[in-house]
Order: structure tokens, then C-alpha cells, then sequence
């Protein structure tokens, strides 16, 4: 139940879309597969599904070879393309029994199959109304189980929430997690927060080629710099900005201090520290040993999105 | 095998879900009646001759149509790419909407039947000829059909498929009615491709081995044009 990508290349023309790329998608992994607009996401992924052929390279699911046997690997596979196609004039029902048909889902247990999706996609409220008729929320449930119907190992999701409200993105979020639980998962997207809130682990492509592969937290402490304290203290008649300012200068790898803002009641203050260590503690003890009162205390962490920003730009 | 049925079923259907198929259906059944009333009773002969007559003409655009839509929705929806990964062959998908699309032409010319029925009432009816003549319909259509689904599956463009469908449609059917005009070497090539010159041999009643080679070796070419077609997006 894995993706094994080696050496893929994919040229359309002249241009190269997806230059030789290698990865591995364990067993049981949600990988989310992040990159701007035209980095080679969908291609990868359709190489995948076999509906291109790579120019160079392998990709083994589940050890089958996918252009030696595409049909077994297409078996293995539940795939929910880019832009969510479906056929608009069939009724939901009509349409998940037409899917699990093409998986050659065994002829008795389509029905269960059906009804077992409905069920877990939440499709119960619309399953006897025509595809064209629902929201976009639904529609993109409706695709969900589609690529789920035929309870494959693996199941590639091409961006699974693009154009969807803020609401309907938490669910189909929280379904996706669902599902994933025994699956191998892999979804494409260029939306951060969707990686963070979904995945293991992210593979970042740029440009057609992998430049950075790892669990979202690992990403995040290589990509460390020195760590920004926001703190908002309390106004004090007994001391001045610059008695402020020193005082928090003497806090141990207080690097620079800088007052940001100055308003009646407080001060906003950022305070730099040396890279690596943590120096919250030490800037409580000493505003408490002052006697002022810290409103707000908070470390900017290095978002992913500054990492994405500064790998594919 | 099974894959191509399920997929002609879906298509079938598809069909009839929306008005298109049934508008089709009445406007063909208004045109072949007219002139198989209007003529009936000036020429005062028993005979399905003038609706036989006029079909071929008829099938020029109504095949285009039914068939233009076939792989062009398909590609500008995007629906193509989950059917093409699906544990399934491009050829079976090819089979299964061949076949319902000519399942659509067929039943098309199911109520005229009717007419048959009626010259029985007024005297004695060459049985034999009709029949054949409507095999000859139904592998006609099998040919255009297949022009048809080659077309749709070039492009996303349903307007662009009728064209080229209906080009090639027309180039088949008039090559036996410009032999005049053509040297002498070409005369029996030409009508060897004709579509219509196979079609007047079968609806005299003759079902000759030769017409039928040229229907089913045309349908498996365009076929399988269709069929690489399809690969093409892998090149």
C-alpha cells in the first residue's frame, strides 16, 4: 500500500513539467503534496493514476509497476482530479453505482458499497437528486466517494478544496482525515493551511522539481531562524520606555529590543533572542520582578508559509 | 466485455434523460413520414422505396449530432480523465459508447416500422427487401457513427466534432455521385469507399459478403483510430 516515485520526467513539448523526481508515500501516510500554481502537482499525480506516461522514471504502486500493468494499478488507486469532474445529469445514486461498476466492485455488494459511502460522506439529505443540483460542498463529497467506492489502498486527491467556502473546507477537511485513517493519502493543494491541518508529511515542488520533503514540523525547525517575541506590558507611571527597554536588554541571549508601538495604556515590544533557545520564561520572571503587568506574550514561529515562500520564489 | 456494457448503459440512457434524443427522434419520424405519405399515394405503389430513399440524406446529420457529443463533453467537462483511470481499457470505452450511440440510430428507426405495418393493410409486401434494406440502415449508421465518435474524440468542441464528422459523412456518401467526373483507374476505388454505393446493394435486397467486409472493416479502422486517438493524450 505505497508510491514509490523514482527518476520521473515528464516533458510537455519542449517543456519540462515535472523534472526527475523521487519520493516514497508509506503505508498508512497522508502526504500533502504543496507547490504554486504550474509546478507539476497534477502532472505528477496523473502520471500516477497512469493517464500520462512519464517520459523517464518509474512509479511502483503497491510494487505493481504502473506502466507495465496500468490496470491493476488503476484498481489500487481512487482518484479525485483537479476541478472535481462529474457527470451532471446523473442523480448521486445512479452515478456511485456506475463508478463501483467500472472498479468491478462484485456485482453483490455494489449496493452495500453505495450505501456505505452515502453514509460516510454524508450524502444521505440529496442521494436522489441530480449531480448538477448540489452545491459544491456535496459535489466534492459526491467525488470523494466516488474515488472511495472501490475501498482502494491508496487514493490521490487533486485539490480536494479549491473553491469551496471556509465552512465546507473544514468538513471536507475533517472527512479527508477521516478517511485517511487506513489508507495511504496523497492530496495535492496550494493552500498551507490545508497541509497543516491534514497531513504528515509534505513534499514541496517548485518549478518541477522537489525542494523540500519532510513532517511539517521537522520543515519547521530546519527552517528556524532566531525566534521573534511579541509582548504588549502594561503602562507604568514608575517607569520610562528607555528603563523598559534596558531592563529587558539584561534578559540572558536578549538579542535586540525594540518598542514597536506606544499607545496610552502599553507598549508593544519585540524582542529578538539567540536562535534555538527559549527565552519566554525568562522575560516573564523579569517583568514580574519589575512589577509590571505582560497583557500578551507570544513567539512568532516560522510558518510554513514563510518556509513555501522561501522555497519557491 | 462487461466494462463496455456498463458504459453503454450509462450512455444510453444519458441519452434519453435529457429532450435532445426525443426531439431528434420526432423530427426524423416527421421528415421520413412526409415523404412517406406524400409519395404513397401520387406513385400508388407498395413500397418503403421513398423513406428508403430519403434516410441516407437524413442520417448525413442526424449521426453527426447524436455522436459529436460522445467524447467532446467528456473532455471539456474533464469526466474523460476519471473514466480513463478507471481499471478499464480505452478500447472497451470505445465499444461501449460505439455501441449506444448506434443503439440510438437503431431505435430511431424502430416507428417506422409503422409504415411497414401500414402498406401490409393495402396489399402484398416485399418482406425480404425491407429487412435487408434496414440492415443496410443500421450499417450505415455503424459506419458514420464511427466517423462520428473519431471526430468527438479530436476535439472538445462539440461544433467543431459535427463538422468534421459531417464532412467526412458527406465525402463518403457522394463519392459514388461524382464517378463522372473522375479518370478511370479511381472509378471502382472510389465506389469501393462509397458508403452509399454499398448501402443501394444491400437495400435491393442482396446482403453480399463484399458490402459487409467494407461496413465492419470500416467501423474496426475508425474504431481503432478512435482508440489511438484517445492514447494520444499519453504521447
Amino acid at each position: 500500500m505505497s508510491i514509490k516515485v523514482e527518476n520521473l520526467s515528464k516533458f510537455y513539448g519542449t517543456q519540462q513539467a515535472v523534472k526527475d523526481i523521487s519520493f516514497e508515500v508509506k503505508t498508512g501516510e497522508i502526504v500533502g503534496f504543496l507547490g504554486p500554481n504550474g509546478a507539476g502537482k497534477s502532472t505528477t499525480m496523473k502520471m500516477i493514476t497512469t493517464y500520462l506516461t512519464p517520459n523517464n522514471g518509474s512509479i511502483l504502486v503497491n510494487d505493481i509497476d504502473a506502466q507495465e500493468n496500468p490496470i491493476d494499478v488503476r484498481r489500487k488507486i481512487g482518484y479525485l482530479p483537479e476541478q472535481n469532474p462529474l457527470y451532471q445529469e446523473m442523480n448521486v445514486v445512479d452515478y456511485l453505482n456506475y463508478t463501483a461498476e467500472l472498479q468491478s466492485v462484485p456485482k453483490e455488494s455494489i449496493p452495500d458499497a453505495v450505501k456505505k459511502m452515502i453514509k460516510v460522506c454524508g450524502l444521505e439529505d440529496v442521494k436522489h437528486k441530480d449531480i448538477s443540483e448540489l452545491s459544491k460542498g456535496y459535489k466534492q463529497r459526491v467525488g470523494l466517494a466516488q474515488a472511495m467506492i472501490h475501498n482502494p489502498d491508496v487514493i490521490l486527491l487533486d485539490e480536494p478544496t479549491s473553491g469551496l467556502d471556509p465552512n465546507q473546507i473544514i468538513e471536507i477537511r475533517k472527512l479527508i482525515r477521516d478517511l485517511g485513517k487506513h489508507k495511504t493519502l496523497m492530496l495535492s493543494t496550494h493552500i498551507l493551511q490545508e497541509v497543516q491541518a491534514t497531513c504528515d508529511r509534505v513534499i514541496i515542488i517548485n518549478n518541477g522539481e522537489i525542494v523540500a520533503d519532510g513532517t511539517t514540523d521537522s520543515l519547521q525547525k530546519s527552517f528556524q531562524g532566531q525566534l521573534n517575541i511579541h509582548l504588549i506590558i502594561k503602562k507604568d507611571p514608575k517607569y520610562g520606555r528607555e528603563k523598559l527597554i534596558s531592563a529587558l536588554e539584561t534578559i540572558k541571549n536578549a538579542e535586540k529590543v525594540k518598542v514597536i508601538s506606544d499607545d496610552e495604556n502599553s507598549w508593544t515590544v519585540d524582542l529578538t533572542a539567540t536562535k534555538g533557545i527559549d527565552v519566554r520564561e525568562e522575560i516573564f520572571k523579569k517583568i514580574v520582578s519589575l512589577e509590571m503587568v505582560l497583557l500578551e506574550l507570544h513567539q512568532d514561529e516560522t510558518s510554513l508559509e514563510d518556509i513555501f515562500r522561501k522555497l519557491t520564489t | 466485455m462487461k466494462n463496455s456494457l456498463t458504459i453503454f448503459k450509462r450512455e444510453l440512457k444519458s441519452y434519453f434523460t435529457s429532450p435532445v434524443a426525443y426531439i431528434i427522434i420526432v423530427v426524423f419520424l416527421i421528415i421520413t413520414g412526409w415523404f412517406f405519405t406524400s409519395n404513397l399515394f401520387v406513385a400508388g405503389v407498395i413500397t418503403m422505396r421513398s423513406v428508403f430513399d430519403i434516410v441516407p440524406f437524413i442520417l448525413l446529420f442526424y449521426i453527426p449530432a447524436i455522436s459529436m457529443r460522445t467524447f467532446s463533453e467528456e473532455k471539456k467537462s474533464g469526466t474523460i480523465e476519471l473514466l480513463l483511470t478507471k481499471p478499464i481499457s480505452d478500447f472497451e470505452i470505445v465499444i461501449g459508447k460505439f455501441l449506444s450511440t448506434l443503439t440510438l440510430a437503431a431505435l430511431t428507426l424502430v416507428p417506422t416500422i409503422v409504415y411497414v405495418i401500414s402498406l401490409k393493410t393495402l396489399g402484398p409486401v416485399d418482406f425480404g427487401s425491407i429487412i435487408s434494406a434496414y440492415i443496410g440502415l443500421v450499417l450505415m449508421s455503424g459506419i458514420y457513427v464511427s466517423v462520428g465518435l473519431f471526430a468527438s474524440s479530436l476535439t472538445e468542441n462539440q461544433v467543431v466534432a459535427f463538422i468534421v464528422s459531417f464532412l467526412v459523412i458527406f465525402i463518403l456518401f457522394m463519392l459514388n455521385k461524382i464517378l463522372v467526373y473522375v479518370p478511370a483507374p479511381l472509378v471502382s476505388m472510389l465506389e469501393y469507399i462509397s458508403s452509399d454505393y454499398h448501402f443501394s446493394s444491400i437495400a435491393r435486397g442482396v446482403l453480399d459478403t463484399k458490402d459487409l467486409i467494407y461496413y465492419f472493416s470500416g467501423m474496426s479502422i475508425l474504431l481503432l483510430l478512435t482508440k489511438t486517438s484517445l492514447e494520444s493524450r499519453k504521447w
